[in-house]
């Protein structure tokens, strides 16, 4: 973690150390490699998990725009990513026959998403902290209960069985799907989608950056801290809240799109509380609010239960000659007992801001009281 | 006319085990101004305990209702050692820490829960045995068993119980004391760590007779179904108004009517269109509303903004 | 300059449940004033406060703000059309800082948008520059520049209330509202505040000031208006004020003027 930090701070420090430029150089030079080096060593199945891992990604910045910037406690994030990924699914596959291009319904997707965050958010903006997360719960499971059931009578998602077929990603007449021949060598499939999506992930950690720190992104830390307050300040936290809530869901829309169209399947099942849920352990766990710890986090939750669920039953198998526990409960069982540690031993997640660990480190120390209620007089 | 009053009982039913679990989350949330996510899956390890215990005494030929009750005395303690364990080592540490992390912390120790719960009995449904002789009431055409009503009594007696401990006992002033200021109440000399635990271990004896109603009534335990049963149960208790122990009550019960009335009727009101497969629909559909009209749940303080 | 008063506040009345705050009070406040608002604990003054800053809606009466009728229980609108305000007990964004603090009070004057933001047009680029500037300069007006990058929290006491101040003042009023600024201040913090309220006066803002310190009021402001138990009791100079029967029995007692 150190080493990770002080790496980021030559990153980020142009004049401070003549290593910067060399540290960005390493980091684009890994990131570009990184496809090839782990498909080469480690297969293709873990290269689709480095896909994933990057979905991820764009996940959690998307949910910690609404929990980590503006403080909304959304537990039903992945509803807008099930809203990009069926709107793929429906207007790129033969369920209707259509076979949109990516231009046109990565934007629609983003956009549909945005709105449904908007949605979300209107009738919530009034309420508190905990009656927002079991709102925003309700509402995820609203959708995946729709997504479910709109079988019949008019036959819309294809309920359980879900949508199959879809069209892969395709720029004109070159499919993601098919390795692609690029003269002097043949992308593979998956590595293609990994530039893709890196791109993808790239652009929406600038833009998360961007919002950070500007005006609509001070706003929203502001309504996080102290709303009354920001309504004095001049802010309209109606709209800037619903702002969060769309933009949000806007990365979680192009997020679902992605997904529908590297997995060319989707189904009800990959959009549960759990998923929701997950995501937004990614963005406690790695560090709310900050966009490095973020990453680490959405990273660090994908990869390592994979990394269980494969070593689980060799290990096992080598020890004790069978295999005792199945691998994929044993994963889950490690995952929950992560997510207590991680909260009991580093409250504030795995790499808060610098600021924010210095708030922990206030509140742990001086057992600060809350802040007083106030009399109207 | 029949369909209605039947949707009723089993609206009844359904809500007073509803009630039981809310009010476990209604109480932690109370004191701690914590949602306890693990509550569920401690309904579920009490309906699973009391299924093996009961299967495991099966073949001794006891009478079943001393079956039921033998689970209960075995499922209970454990619930609410349970229910201790998780409050002292997930929750505790974490009084201080920021207000997510609990949460969090909740959410890790209900995953893990579930997961254990997998190992030991398996990803399979269990089937109930049945703890009442079937006997069935006729009125007016509706049908209610004698499992449905002692299910409806116990819920009732139980919550009885617990309103008479909390409004009556010096325990109680002692709990209501902690729900309204923790730091004024220690100062006061109220032992609040230990006033916290007994709500934790409180709530889970209340759990574990849900399971048992649960299991009994549905004839099913397995691994999963603690998750939904606490997601219901805790939207009642939003319903009614979170830390609100009537409102608890009220709210399982409502939830619990809505939920049986809506699954059976809406069929009839979207003409065919929706089918009773969106019964969950309703709680969450309800929840949106009464909060969007009383943002502090039906019982609760409307709260207001302060400047 | 007109003479036309800058805030004009006719019979508002405010209740919460069965308690009256504010009975029918009606007051003037004039262009480059500044104005006392004092009275007893539960007078009704941060009632006041709160519904002309549009955080409450008063159940009848009516503001007019520089000719121009307050739009009720929308806050950003107040500050736009020029009202700011402070709170009696702070209410800093703890865990931003300072300068970010005083930054969030120029929101309402910024013409960046979400897209713009994410975009970093020069536009957007000049205002953040800009902003970041005007808010430097405003943390140097009420001398907490050196602190600019300290957590809000981090202040001291003396320091929040001035930071306080200077986010105020970030939205450009033409009107400071001033709930209860020297509470919890020596007698040397005290005389720096009010040098300050000076200064923002002689800079062209007028003032609206809730005080408990008799003293700091009656030195300070142009004019003074009493509310106990939500009545207006004398609006006047501070002179006349001090005389008023009814103000020395709301501060000491029925009997007390003998």
């Amino acid at each position: 973690m150190k080493m990770a930090g002080r790496f980021l701070a030559r990153l980020r420090n142009p004049n401070g150390s003549s290593m910067h430029w060399v540290a960005w150089v390493v980091l684009g030079v890994l990131l570009a490699t990184m496809p090839w080096i782990i498909g080469a060593s480690f297969g293709n199945t873990w290269l689709r998990i480095l896909n994933f891992a990057l979905l991820y990604v764009m996940l959690a910045l998307g949910l910690n725009i609404v929990v980590g910037f503006a403080g909304l406690l959304d537990m039903g994030y992945i509803a807008f990513y099930a809203v990009g990924a069926y709107l793929w699914a429906l207007l790129a596959s033969p369920q209707f026959g259509l076979h949109w291009p990516l231009w046109a319904i990565l934007p629609l997707g983003a956009a549909v998403a945005g709105l449904f965050g908007v949605l979300l958010g209107a009738p919530t903006l009034k309420l508190r902290g905990d009656y927002l997360a079991i709102v925003t719960l309700g509402f995820g499971e609203i959708i995946r209960i729709f997504l479910n059931n709109l079988n019949a009578p008019v036959n819309i998602t294809n309920g359980p069985q879900g949508i199959s077929a879809i069209d892969p990603v395709h720029f004109g007449s070159v499919s993601l799907a098919r390795p692609i021949d690029l003269g002097f060598t043949t992308l593979p499939s998956l590595v293609a989608y990994y530039y893709l999506f890196l791109v993808a992930a790239l652009l929406i950690i600038a833009i998360a950056l961007r919002l950070e720190s500007s005006r609509v992104g001070r706003a929203w830390a502001a309504i996080r801290e102290d709303e009354v307050a920001a309504k004095a300040c001049g802010i309209n936290t109606r709209n800037v809240k619903l702002l969060a809530f769309a933009m949000g869901a806007t990365f979680g829309g192009v997020a679902g799109g992605l997904f529908a169209g590297f997995q060319q399947f989707v189904s009800p099942e990959s959009f549960g509380l759990l998923e929701s849920v997950m995501v937004l352990c990614m963005v406690v766990l790695g560090g709310m609010g900050h966009i490095p710890g973020v990453i680490l986090g959405a990273l660090l939750l994908t990869l390592l239960p994979e990394f269980f669920r494969h070593i689980a039953a060799p290990l096992q198998q080598s020890l004790f000659g069978k295999v005792f526990v199945d691998p994929e409960s044993l994963r889950m069982l490690l995952f929950g007992l992560a997510l207590v540690l991680v909260m009991r031993y580093r409250p504030s997640g795995l790499w808060p801001s610098p600021q924010r660990r210095r708030e922990i480190d206030d509140v742990l120390n001086t057992d600060a009281p809350a802040d007083l209620p106030v009399n109207p007089t | 006319m029949d369909i209605f009053l039947q949707q009723i009982i089993n609206g009844l039913v359904l809500g007073s085990i509803y009630a039981l679990v809310a009010l476990g989350y209604t109480m932690v949330y109370g004191i701690l101004g914590l949602i306890n996510f693990a509550h569920g899956e401690v309904v579920m390890v009490g309906a699973l305990v009391a299924y093996s215990i009961m299967t495991a005494l099966l073949p001794t030929g006891m009478p079943p209702v001393l079956l039921a009750l033998l689970a209960l005395l075995v499922a209970a303690p454990v619930c609410m050692g349970l229910a201790w364990a998780i409050e002292r080592y997930a929750y505790r540490p974490l009084r201080h820490a920021p207000k997510l992390a609990p949460l969090i912390s909740a959410i890790g120790v209900s995953i893990l829960l579930q997961n254990l719960a997998m190992m030991i009995w398996g990803r399979s449904y269990h089937s109930f045995p049945d703890i009442l002789p079937a006997i069935t009431y006729d009125i007016n055409g509706a049908h209610i068993s004698l499992l449905q009503v002692v299910t409806i009594a116990l819920a009732a007696l139980t919550m009885a119980v617990l309103a008479w401990l909390i409004q009556r006992t010096s325990l109680g002033q002692a709990m209501r004391a902690t729900a309204e200021n923790p730091a004024i109440a220690e100062l006061m000399g109220i032992p609040v760590n230990r006033i916290i635990t007994l709500t934790f271990i409180i709530g889970a004896a209340l759990a574990a007779l849900a399971g048992l109603m649960v299991g009994a009534n549905y004839s099913v335990a397995h691994y999963y179904m603690g998750f939904m049963l606490g997601l219901k149960a805790f939207t009642a208790a939003v319903l009614g108004g979170i830390g609100n122990i009537t409102g608890a009550m009220l709210g399982g019960l409502l939830l619990g009517l809505i939920e049986s009335l809506g699954a059976g009727y809406i069929a009839d009101l979207t003409g065919g269109f929706l089918g009773s497969h969106y019964q969950d629909i309703f709680a969450f559909l309800v929840l949106i509303g009464v909060l969007v009209f009383r943002p502090g749940g039906l019982m609760g303080e409307r709260v207001s903004e302060r400047a | 300059m007109t003479t036309q008063p800058l805030l004009l506040v006719s019979h508002v009345c405010k209740a919460f449940g069965g308690v009256q705050a504010l009975k029918d009070v009606s007051i003037t406040l004039k262009r480059g004033e500044i104005y006392g608002l004092i009275g007893p604990n539960g007078a009704g003054k941060t009632t006041l406060f709160n519904c002309l800053t549009g955080l409450y809606v008063p159940d009848s009466g009516q503001f007019v703000f520089d000719d121009k009728p307050l739009v009720c229980n929308a806050p950003d609108k107040t500050v736009r059309q020029g009202i700011a305000r402070t709170f009696q007990n702070i209410r800093l964004f703890a865990n931003m800082t300072a300068l970010e603090n005083v930054m969030v009070g120029r929101h309402a004057r910024l013409r960046s948008n979400v897209l713009s933001d994410i975009l970093r047009t020069p536009f957007n680029r000049r205002e953040e520059q800009a902003t970041k500037d005007q808010a430097l300069q405003l943390m140097r007006y009420v001398g907490i520049a050196h602190r600019a990058h300290d957590l809000a929290k981090h202040l001291s006491y003396g320091d929040q209330r001035r930071l306080e101040v200077a986010r105020a003042l970030a939205t450009h009023p033409k009107l400071l509202c001033l709930d209860e600024p020297a509470a919890g201040m020596n007698a040397n913090e005290t005389a720096g505040l009010r040098q300050l309220i000076e200064t923002i006066r002689a800079d062209g803002i007028s003032v609206l000031l809730i005080e408990h310190d008799v003293q700091l009021v009656m030195g300070l402001c142009d004019r003074v208006a009493v509310l106990d138990y939500g009545e207006l009791i004398c609006e006047d100079i501070p002179a006349v004020v001090q005389q008023h029967p009814r103000v020395i029995e709301a501060y000491l007692g029925s009997g007390a003027h003998a």
